[in-house]
């Protein structure tokens, strides 16, 4: 069996466990911290795609994981019914994503320009909606609540009975196929054409275009996916904590998605499942427990990683994989 | 010439700052014509390729593909309008394997089926047969060559641009360069910038001598080594040169 089919199965084997097993076996309070861990996932997700596969440092991700919170918060709020503000909460982020990126891309702004503008737009909007405290900031019968956060927010129903809520242990299991419908719903993009081509401008844009790509129009495909995954996972997080504040936005979160990939193995998109559910466990761990400040432990960590892992830990153990294989065999032969 | 220009640049001028790369040339390629582009370092023949290709925008003038401007086009449209280019630099996927490589450039106007038929037969055609799986960035740098012309090939162009084909070959590699291209250039148009006189020589019908961003003469290979302008700014040395090449 080759690699990418033994990674499949593995995959497929894990997403079952993760969906029918862990419900089963997980204590109803640890399930909730799980779903939060999912939420993010799928956040990781996306920008493990975008960055890692397009090549395409977007420094602000949680501009759309924002956007996507706040719309749903909004519209659920104002509609009653979740339906709707969901589907919302992923297409505003795309809509913003194609935007940007038509100016981005078709403006033809170099990378680390990139990286500054997505962060600009994130922490416009973390003190735009910051700034929003007043009773006048209300959108229908939704408050603001500036730096204070929009609290209440309703939680996700059953499509079409807003009565019938899915809400604390409950969101886990739809939590938990949403992240495997968008973790081999991005392994099948890879694997079409335009994955392809999206990870060939990532090798060589000038020869790509001279192939006769459209590499501006890829790419901003390719962040508006992004954008629709992060908005998805705001939704989720929103939903999660019936609660959304600016800090989606803040320069600490939109950096920590960044950690999480580099943690994992930038250019894997297990890595960025790995580094997101480590981190973030391991942050609610020492919160918990009080042993070490948060913020100092995660920043060494950090700092070890990339001298001493600069490739990851998935790639590392890849390769590590690899070596043992290759051993066996020469043994066996 | 009969029937229209294939390409047609007229007052064709590129430039930098101060710095003219091409100055005002008037270019005109016919049909499934092959034509060799000399000239010294600097004379402006890549400029003149990236501005045929939308690398660079023209400061001034016209080309015409087909009678049609190519002007402010952007590489990608060019690229489908039937130019493909091989840079002077092999310009590859290097990450990716022979087979891989070829298969991006075909797949853009094939469908599966047809696509692997092309890399097949293409990886064949530039000798690269049994290292279809070896990855790019592994290969010799002659290899590499031959790589990006069949990347150029699997675009099934109609106009081919070449710079420097055989830059960096040993001299078997050049011979058998010189039949890939006589191959491919059966039914298409093209243009080979090269230096090597010899190569030239087993390709070229007519040559176009580039000199400081003008096109300085054009004629056959013989009338050309025999132009007494050209042998001063250019070909004195070199053509000396590759005569005695040619006799040992």
């Amino acid at each position: 069996m080759s690699r990418n089919a033994l990674g499949l199965w593995t995959m497929g084997v894990l997403s079952l466990v993760l969906v029918f097993g862990v419900p089963a076996i997980v204590e109803t309070f640890a399930l909730i911290d799980f779903t939060l861990f999912i939420a993010m996932a799928i956040l990781s997700l996306s920008l493990a795609f975008v960055w890692g596969f397009g090549g395409i440092l977007c420094f602000g991700q949680s501009a759309f994981f924002g956007l996507g919170a706040y719309t749903y918060a909004v519209a659920v709020i104002n509609m009653g019914e979740s339906t709707v503000p969901i589907l919302l909460g992923i297409l505003l982020p795309v809509i913003l994503a194609l935007v940007l990126g038509y100016f981005m891309f078709y403006g033809r702004v170099s990378d680390v320009y990139l990286a500054v503008i997505t962060l600009a737009v994130s922490l416009v909007f973390y003190y735009l909606i910051g700034a929003s405290a007043g009773e006048e900031y209300k959108i229908g019968s939704a408050r603001l609540g500036g730096y204070n956060g929009m609290p209440s927010v309703p939680p996700i129903n059953v499509p079409g009975n807003p009565s019938a809520a899915v809400e604390y242990e409950a969101l886990y299991v739809p939590a938990a196929v949403l992240l495997a419908v968008v973790y081999f719903g991005l392994r099948a993009l890879l694997a079409s054409d335009f994955g392809r081509v999206l990870v060939s401008i990532r090798e060589n844009e000038a020869r790509t275009e001279l192939l006769g790509y459209d590499a501006r129009r890829i790419k901003t495909v390719a962040l508006a996916i992004g954008a629709g995954i992060a908005g998805l996972s705001g939704v989720l997080f929103c939903a999660w904590g019936a609660y959304v504040s600016p800090t989606v936005f803040s320069l600490v979160f939109t950096a920590q998605i960044i950690m999480w990939i580099l943690v994992g193995g930038l250019g894997t998109l297990t890595g960025a499942i790995l580094g997101c559910v480590l981190i973030q466990y391991l942050a609610t761990w020492l919160g918990e427990t009080k042993i070490a400040d948060v913020n100092i432990v995660l920043g060494a960590i950090f700092v070890a990683i990339v001298l001493l892992v600069p490739s990851g830990f998935v790639p590392m153990f890849a390769r590590l994989g690899d070596t043992l294989m290759r051993r066996r065999g020469e043994a066996g032969s | 010439m009969t029937g229209p220009p294939l390409l047609e640049t007229r007052g064709l001028t590129m430039r930098f700052g101060g710095v003219t790369a091409v100055a005002g040339a008037d270019f005109t390629l016919g049909p499934g014509e092959l034509r060799c582009l000399i000239g010294p370092n600097g004379a402006g023949k890549s400029t003149f390729f990236k501005c045929l290709t939308g690398q660079l925008r023209p400061t001034e003038g016209e080309i015409l593909f087909d009678g049609e401007s190519l002007v402010g086009e952007e590489p990608h449209s060019i690229a489908r309008r039937g130019i493909s280019i091989k840079t002077q630099v092999p310009s590859l996927f290097d990450g990716l394997s022979v087979a891989e490589n070829l298969r991006l450039a075909a797949a853009r106007t094939r469908n599966r089926a047809e696509t692997r038929a092309a890399v097949d037969e293409i990886v064949g055609l530039v000798g690269l047969a049994d290292r279809a799986d070896s990855i790019a960035s592994q290969l010799p740098h002659g290899q590499r060559q031959w790589l990006e012309l069949g990347l150029v090939l699997a675009c099934d162009p109609r106009l081919m641009l070449l710079d420097e084909p055989t830059a960096g070959m040993t001299k078997q590699e050049v011979a058998r360069t010189a039949g890939i291209i006589r191959e491919i250039g059966r039914d298409r148009a093209m243009i080979v910038v090269e230096h090597d006189m010899q190569f030239i020589q087993m390709i070229a019908h007519r040559v176009t001598v580039f000199h400081q961003g003008r096109i300085l003469a054009e004629d056959t290979m013989d009338n050309i080594l025999a132009d007494e302008q050209v042998r001063d700014v250019y070909l004195g040395k070199q053509a000396g040169a590759g005569r005695e090449r040619s006799d040992a």
